[in-house]
């Protein structure tokens, strides 16, 4: 290896930087202060670690690994074992010490006059209550043992790095989740490393058995394998009906995300299979919602109609079908930006048009609608959360379903070479009228759906429940998922919309988060957490990492 | 009676009068060819033909039957088809895909798959690259499958817009040697070209085109010898 020069120990320190400068910004915005009261480790009744430090740790760790990262690239084999510590530790002291920094400059000057959260608490929080001097060296300490620990977990063997750096990352979130759905007190640290152990034991063991057990089920007879097949699918389908059992909060979040992973499915089709981007879809699920809402509820005399849910449900998807086409027949000649933007016109109007004082009479105008009945089945009344989740579940199953065999349908195939080039689809024999105002149709399908058992689980709406950011956060949920990938939109409700709900204490940091995250994402993982096989292709190709 | 019979045709982009009045013929089991300069109209004449643009008036007629007004996914399915100007495959489908693609109107599943083995067996390349993605192709290769996707319409008329293009000389001469053998085997063939020497050696007869109008038709032999040919489009002194 050549003698390092100068600027391969710039980038471990820019890295380092970089770090405490997120760090910084996240403890400047008040993330820190609302989320340090949120235990993850605990002895005693005492807080070790909460996830106010935890967000702090995040961004230093991530950097210092990157550093690392950019060390180890280009060599086979790491042979510089104390360069690559160095290198971590180096990163980690850097970040530390912009905060640090921090620490000092808000005990000389009063930072609060302008930065609100630089409050003593926070200085408390950063010197680990050791006061300023000795607070600030054990900090810079920290920090640079902090780095070194990072890089030497990627020096160990794989076989070893993988299941300790899951155990160690299964703790904090299995703290969270418990300590969010169950108000509990975090993880004292025997707990803490039990959960840490077992999770490493178990992908450990894992690892070194899954070999042997394709074998083994490779060797199975035919109808060995189908029951096989069979179990393999039981364990998931099992956890998924018992998730209710949780209680009524975290069934509440559950619905709510399987509101969003049906709408999910629909905006999937029309922009991640047929290529066409709509900011409208909104309109859609608010058509449902309300046409369920008019045609049930007893304040809407007008009419003289009083349908229950199930009567209701079919004039409900269909108002959103039609209205799909109603609104693709104008824009069959945009594409792309222009398509967009005239679809989150749409989307306004219609909520305007719900929101009228001339339509007062008929649509509840600011007011809503409210009394709408909650669905019954048999003689249960789907009046709670737990039971309200099957009902969207078995939504969500039903739209997957379709969702799936259309994909590999010859629809499906007229769609991605649609989004592929519009005029040679064309020339190749497929009709762009009817394979446009299909996919328009089947997204606003699954959003009237989702819109109908929305009405019916609040029993009242409202025109603001139907904004545009909620058109923004279905394609944020795509966006995270992967394009185009069906299990992606579930992976992407569960963190866009789940995990804020858990985090209650994060409400007002909701949009900050969501774009830190999407910017996150489109920085490292463009192609969305459970992508699409033909996607990843096209967006590694040029790295050759396929 | 023509395979192909364009009268008088008049297109327009917008205000722009692309096509002043054209009018050709392609027989059957012919190789006829367009050639001229960029911005001539070779490119928009295709289009009008499989409809992907239409004309303000002017008739196209196959076989005797008017087809100007049909739009584009039906004109294919009366056996024209067409492997467009700059290749155009679909990047992210793979080559069996993309010819998949090219059979999208057809539901005879043995034709299909003969037809398949045809475009494999006239681009052996394609063969060995059935599972890639056609991004990923080179310039040739992508020129081969956008005629081997064309050929999968099973046409009776065959479109092919500068398959030189951007091609280097050695791959020009393969992929213009199997349009000859295409044709052998019963395929019409309309060529538009801007490397008029190529075109010339492989058609029966040819159309000089000149800013949207026709300036010279005859035999491809004739217009070799063409004296305002050779200067202008062939290059020689």
């Amino acid at each position: 290896m050549n003698a390092r020069t100068r600027s391969d120990w710039m980038a471990p320190v820019k890295s380092g930087l970089m770090g405490g400068l997120i760090a910084l910004l996240i403890a400047m915005v008040g993330l820190v202060e609302v989320s340090v009261k949120r235990p993850i480790l605990t002895a005693d009744g005492r807080i070790l670690l909460s996830v106010g430090q935890l967000l702090l740790l995040l961004p230093i760790i991530l950097m210092c690994y990157k550093a690392v990262q950019v060390f180890a690239a280009g060599c086979e084999k790491v042979t510089d074992r104390l360069g690559l510590l160095a290198t971590g530790a180096l990163s980690g002291f850097f970040a530390s010490l912009v905060l640090a920094a921090l620490v000092l400059l808000g005990r000389v000057i009063n930072l609060r006059t302008v930065f609100i959260r630089a409050s003593p608490d926070l200085f408390n929080t950063l010197t680990f209550g050791l006061g300023l001097g000795g607070g600030s060296v054990v900090l810079l300490l920290f920090g640079a043992l902090l780095g070194g620990l990072v890089a030497a977990i990627t020096l160990l063997p794989d076989r070893i790095r993988r299941p300790l750096v899951l155990g160690l990352a299964l703790v904090p979130l299995a703290a969270i989740l418990t300590s969010a759905l169950f108000a509990g007190r975090g993880f004292s640290v025997p707990v803490a490393l039990l959960v840490g152990v077992v999770a490493a034991a178990l992908t450990f063991a894992w690892r070194q058995t899954q070999p042997k057990l394709q074998d083994r089920v490779a060797a199975l007879s035919p109808s060995g394998q189908r029951t096989y097949q069979v179990f393999r699918w039981l364990l998931p389908v099992a956890i998924v009906l018992a998730l209710p059992r949780l209680g009524a909060y975290p069934s509440e979040v559950l619905v709510n995300v399987g509101l969003f992973v049906l709408m999910g499915l629909g905006l999937n089709i029309v922009v991640g299979f047929a290529g066409l981007l709509d900011l409208g879809y909104v309109a859609f699920y608010a058509l449902g919602a309300y046409a369920m809402a008019v045609l049930t509820s007893p304040e809407m005399t007008w009419h003289g109609i009083h349908l229950t849910f199930w009567q209701a449900l079919p004039f409900a998807v269909l108002a959103s079908t039609s209205a799909g086409i109603i609104l693709g027949i104008p824009v069959l000649g945009m594409r792309g930006d222009y398509l967009a933007i005239v679809t989150l016109g749409f989307g306004e109007i219609i909520r305007l048009v719900f929101l009228s004082d001339w339509l007062k009479p008929f649509l509840g105008g600011s007011n809503g609608i409210t009394r709408i009945p909650k669905a019954v089945v048999g003689s249960i009344a789907l009046d709670n959360s737990p039971k309200l989740y099957y009902l969207i579940l078995a939504g969500c199953v039903v739209a997957a379903f379709v969702a799936i065999r259309l994909k590999d349908s010859r629809l499906g195939r007229a769609w991605m070479a649609m989004r592929e080039d519009e005029d040679v689809a064309q020339a190749m024999g497929i009709d762009l009228i009817k394979t446009k105002l299909l996919a328009f149709a089947t997204g606003a399908t699954f959003s009237g759906l989702s819109g109908a058992i929305f009405a019916s689980k609040l029993t009242s709406i409202y025109p603001h429940s139907f904004h545009v950011l909620v058109s923004i956060n279905v394609l944020g949920v795509i966006i995270v998922g992967g394009m185009g990938s069906i299990p992606g939109v579930v992976v992407g409700a569960l963190a866009l919309v789940g995990l804020p709900e858990l985090l209650r204490e994060f409400a007002e940091f909701r949009l900050l988060m969501y774009g830190a995250a999407l910017v996150f994402m489109m920085l490292t993982r463009p192609e969305g957490l459970v992508p699409e096989a033909r996607r990843k292709l096209e967006l590694h190709e040029a790295d050759g990492e396929v | 009676m023509a395979l192909l019979e364009l009268q008088d045709i008049h297109t327009y982009y917008g205000a722009i009068h692309a096509l002043k009045g054209i009018s050709i013929h392609v027989d059957e089991g012919e190789i006829v060819t367009l050639i001229g300069a960029n911005g001539a109209g070779k490119s928009t004449t295709l289009n009008t033909i499989c409809g992907l643009q239409h004309p303000r008036s002017g008739s196209v007629t196959l076989k005797g039957e008017s087809i100007q007004h049909l739009p584009a996914h039906e004109i294919v399915t009366r056996g024209v088809a067409q492997a467009p100007e700059g290749r155009r495959v679909f990047g992210r489908l793979n080559v069996t895909e993309n010819l998949e693609m090219g059979a999208f109107v057809r539901v005879d599943k043995d034709g299909i798959k003969r037809d398949m083995e045809r475009v494999f067996t006239l681009f052996p390349r394609l063969k060995e690259r059935a599972k890639q993605v056609a991004g990923t192709l080179s310039g040739g290769e992508q020129q081969m499958l956008a005629i081997g996707r064309a050929l999968m319409a099973s046409p009776r008329l065959l479109l092919l817009d500068e398959p030189s293009m951007g091609l280097a000389p050695i791959l020009v001469e393969a992929i213009f040697d199997t349009i000859t053998e295409i044709n052998a085997q019963g395929t019409t063939v309309l060529l538009v070209e801007q490397n008029a020497l190529i075109a010339l050696s492989v058609a029966s007869r040819g159309y000089v085109m000149e800013t949207g109008s026709i300036r010279l038709a005859d035999t491809a032999e004739a217009l070799r010898n063409n004296e305002m040919v050779r200067r202008v489009y062939l290059g020689e002194t």
